[in-house]
């Protein structure tokens, strides 16, 4: 199995797409002419190409920051192909939406943990299909009747006289028809004959990731390339006043300065240079844009007033029953607010991008690493004013992602294409770490005010959660925005929990607008959510004096694979024992249908107010498991950005102006910080869900819920930093 | 000025500035592009290269410093990607998006090659000096655990 990383040119005109949006009529040029396909290539459909020497291209449609996808989706279809894994060679899918797009976004979008949850459907029938057409084929190639054939991997078998034939020699003689053949839901392999789901396959990728040649876009080396370096405003909005680039230009190797709306960019011959010269440029910006005067500490005073106040203007999220008026007879109401501060991605990859824009400006080379390849290419075209399809786009792996590289105007690969625009050459454009948290795009600060009331009988009757934040879609994606009609998934998903039977329920989105440049990030609107309403429920379960797991298992009974999960995980961590010294905390949550739940187990220095996690336990029900192994990676992953979350990261903004650098002053977990985890995932039968950031959200209040059990003190921001632990501990 | 230095065995010459970081002449120059820029101040170990036969901070590295010296990177650690870190590394499924995957294998290899059986402790005080985003500590410790049963 290789991977060809590569811009596969694929004319939109070769395919003919029927009403179903899938035809086999297409003849697709794949560049392999590579020694691992020695014998000819025959497409089969957009997604399948079987050479005649029996290996099988798959495309792969969803982009790849070390999530999985890669492997993964070609996987679900080589299943219902029946292929030979070992014969699979993986395609990277070019920019194409109509062929390729994500059915839950409608364009090729890889972001919400969704892709396995999305595609799995289609790329079963897909394969499928392809399935068919060779069994079709081989029947007439044998003179028998169809029903008489079975496969097996990457053989076609007609049992009755003994005979098999491989793809690769029924794709020499394959005709392929005009439209696919139907599927039926009952032809699919049932879950006991899957020879690939369920069973762990080595990523595709990885044996490139120990030695150095896995293609990210920073690494991508042009004939006569030139570097760019882009000097920002320090806040969204400003612009360049005065520049004065004397210094910058004396710079050996400076090749142009160019202004920009929203910055100064310089290119020059080496990337020392061009990185001395965007430091020896003096700019002094405008003070055009919202969030000029901005500062975070006086920001959350004012986002706290508004969750807090009901006359203050909100955007219903959810209701169900009347939370207000069982608030007013419920005997006991209880009220707990809590606050979260900015927090950055922290990709390891500084973003950047390469373009090479032609002499006469009339196309573009463009190497990038993005979570929306098509919005990459439209994003170069319209900075150059040409056609979509004088954009040549090769794509390239992520250094991460975590929903930073999931924005409409991908600014970074806009960068390189008017840098490279100017000069007319090739240009790499790279920010530094410091770029990197300057201009960040972060995830919003948040205030969560909360109520709840039980009845005389301690039945929990309302629920009622405001959150003010800002609408990240807004600056994120407007066209997403528009088409939600200002209903912001990121921002506010997950407020309701509404998998929590409670008969009165309201959530409110309380909308900021700081003028702030925010972003999707890992977990997205449940990370704060999920830490305020977790917090939540342990200080009803304890004013109830109800053991916690059993207080959450009360209020999702009728779900048993949620009972399932929070029972395993109690197991898990033998979560009736007392310890000594140490303590535990418990969270869960329906995350977009996966159930999770995670116990950590917490110390606290009450002198210093380091808060250490020994152990976390997380067991996790995504459905069908696809790739096991790759789902208990990304939970440990997933665990351990939670625990950034939870305990360390924090950007802070003063004047509109981020006041963080580098990894000096923005801490992300190290090895010497990270829990021990032991992770189980329950494969069910059921349709698969997201595992690529579902324990994120949960670390943060299984912290704050064992410091509550610990100490008695409840913690109610994040991040929980030693000065604010000792604080709260007085 | 101009520097001579050993990049994996063989010969090698740049003309960048004294204070040039090594990192971006090994990558830009040199074309060997495994070796990855994280935050240029140290503090990743995205950038970790040995130099006659340490592990390095390649970004804090100036070229004045590396004349004469030999320098080891990703690629040249081993001829055919087989050296038992990397091994180990493919065996416990470690890289994620494998950014800072060289710089952790360097990392790990430095640490084998001066103690080849270090304890749990050793293992993750030595390789906390490298961040990886994408959270494979807990894989990282078992990779260089199985590496140093493996060698």
């Amino acid at each position: 199995m290789t991977i060809q990383i590569r811009n596969v040119e694929i004319g939109r005109r070769e395919f003919m797409i029927g009403a179903a949006g899938f035809t086999f009529a297409v003849a697709a040029r794949l560049p392999f002419g590579s020694a691992e396909a020695a014998g000819k290539d025959v497409a089969l459909s957009p997604w399948v190409t079987i050479s005649t020497d029996d290996t099988v291209a798959i495309m792969s449609p969803a982009a790849e920051m070390g999530q999985g996808s890669l492997t993964s989706l070609p996987l679900i279809l080589a299943e219902e192909l029946d292929a030979d894994w070992s014969k699979v060679r993986i395609v990277v899918a070019p920019p194409n939406d109509e062929l390729y797009k994500n059915p839950a976004f409608g364009y090729m979008y890889t972001a919400g943990s969704n892709a396995v949850t999305a595609y799995f459907k289609d790329l079963r029938r897909f394969g499928a299909q392809v399935r068919k057409v060779l069994l079709a084929n081989a029947a007439k190639h044998w003179n028998v009747p169809v029903e008489e054939l079975s496969t097996e991997p990457n053989a076609v078998i007609h049992a009755k006289s003994g005979r098999r034939m491989s793809y690769g020699e029924i794709a020499a003689f394959a005709e392929v028809p005009a439209t696919a053949p139907e599927v039926a839901e009952s032809e699919l392999k049932k879950a006991n004959q899957f020879r690939l789901i369920g069973k762990d396959v080595i990523r595709v990728e990885l044996p490139q990731k120990v030695n150095g040649t896995a293609p990210y876009s920073i690494d991508v080396q042009v004939p006569g390339m030139l570097y760019g370096a882009i000097l920002r405003s320090p806040v969204e909005g400003g612009a360049p006043d005065k520049i004065d680039d004397a210094k910058a230009k004396s710079i050996t190797g400076v090749v142009r300065i160019v202004p920009l709306p929203y910055g100064v960019g310089v290119i020059a011959e080496t990337p020392w240079a061009a990185f001395d010269a965007k430091e020896a440029l003096k700019v002094t910006w405008t003070r055009t844009g919202k969030a000029w005067g901005f500062n975070t500490e006086k920001a959350l005073v004012e986002f706290a007033a508004a969750a807090r106040d009901p006359s203050r203007p909100a955007k219903l999220w959810a209701k169900e029953g009347d939370a207000v008026a069982a608030l007013q007879t419920a005997a006991t109401v209880v009220e707990s607010e809590y606050r979260n501060d900015l927090v950055y991605h922290a990709q390891m990859e500084p973003l950047n991008a390469v373009a090479s824009v032609s002499p006469a400006g009339d196309a573009c080379e463009l190497w990038c690493g993005v979570q929306s390849k098509t919005i990459a290419v439209t994003v170069a075209a319209n900075a150059l004013k040409i056609a979509p399809d004088k954009i040549t786009y090769h794509d390239m792996l992520m250094g991460g992602g975590f929903g930073r590289r999931g924005h409409r105007d991908e600014e970074y690969v806009h960068d390189a294409v008017v840098l490279s625009n100017a000069v007319k050459k090739p240009v790499k454009a790279m920010w530094t770490r410091e770029d990197d948290v300057h201009n960040g795009r972060f995830n919003p600060l948040s205030v969560h005010f909360l109520r709840a009331g039980f009845d005389t009988s301690g039945k929990l009757i309302a629920y009622h959660h405001r959150k003010a934040t800002d609408e990240v879609t807004a600056f994120q994606d407007p066209v997403r925005f528009g088409r939600q009609n200002g209903r912001d998934v990121i921002a506010f998903v997950g407020i309701d929990a509404a998998y929590y039977a409670v008969p009165n329920r309201l959530a409110e989105a309380v909308p900021q607008n700081s003028g702030l440049r925010t972003s999707s990030l890992r977990g997205i609107s449940h990370l704060t959510n999920i830490f305020a309403i977790e917090s939540f429920m342990d200080e009803l379960a304890r004013k109830r004096a109800v053991d916690p797991a059993t207080f959450r298992r009360d209020l999702v009974k009728s779900n048993p694979r949620a009972l399932n999960i929070i029972d395993r995980v109690a197991h898990m961590a033998d979560w009736g024992r007392k310890r000594d010294g140490s303590a535990l905390g418990f969270a869960y949550m329906n995350y977009s249908g996966t159930q999770i739940a995670l116990v950590a187990e917490v110390t606290v220095d009450r002198r210093t107010g380091v808060v250490r996690v020994p152990n976390v336990w997380t067991a996790l029900d995504p459905g069908i498991a696809v790739q096991p192994d790759n789902v208990v990676a990304q939970t440990e992953s997933s665990i351990v950005y939670g625990l950034g979350f939870a305990l360390w990261e924090r950007i802070t903004v003063d004047d509109g102006a981020v006041q963080e650098s580098n990894f000096y002053d923005y801490h992300v977990p190290r090895l010497n910080e990270v829990p021990q985890m032991s992770i189980e995932v329950v494969s069910t039968d059921n349709h698969p869900t997201g595992v690529g950031q579902m324990a994120t959200p949960l670390v943060a209040p299984a912290i704050a819920n064992a410091v509550a059990e610990l100490t008695g003190v409840r913690l109610r921001e994040t991040p929980m930093s030693p000065e604010r632990v000792k604080k709260a501990l007085g | 000025m101009a520097f001579d230095f050993k990049v994996n065995g063989k010969a090698a010459h740049s003309d960048a500035p004294p204070s040039t970081p090594l990192l971006w002449v090994i990558r830009e120059e040199l074309k060997l592009t495994g070796t990855k820029f994280g935050c240029g101040t140290g503090l990743c170990g995205a950038c970790m290269v040995h130099i006659d036969g340490r592990r390095a901070f390649s970004c804090q590295t100036q070229m004045s410093q590396v004349a004469g010296k030999a320098v080891t990177t990703i690629e040249g650690l081993s001829p055919d990607s087989l050296h038992p870190v990397q091994k180990a590394w493919l065996a416990e499924r470690v890289p994620q998006c494998g950014y800072c995957q060289s710089g952790q294998i360097m990392s790990a290899a430095d640490l084998l090659a001066h103690n080849p059986k270090p304890s749990r402790s050793q293992i993750i005080e030595h390789m906390s000096t490298n961040i990886c985003r994408c959270g494979t500590y807990q894989r990282i410790v078992r990779a260089v655990e199985r590496a140093a049963k493996e060698a």
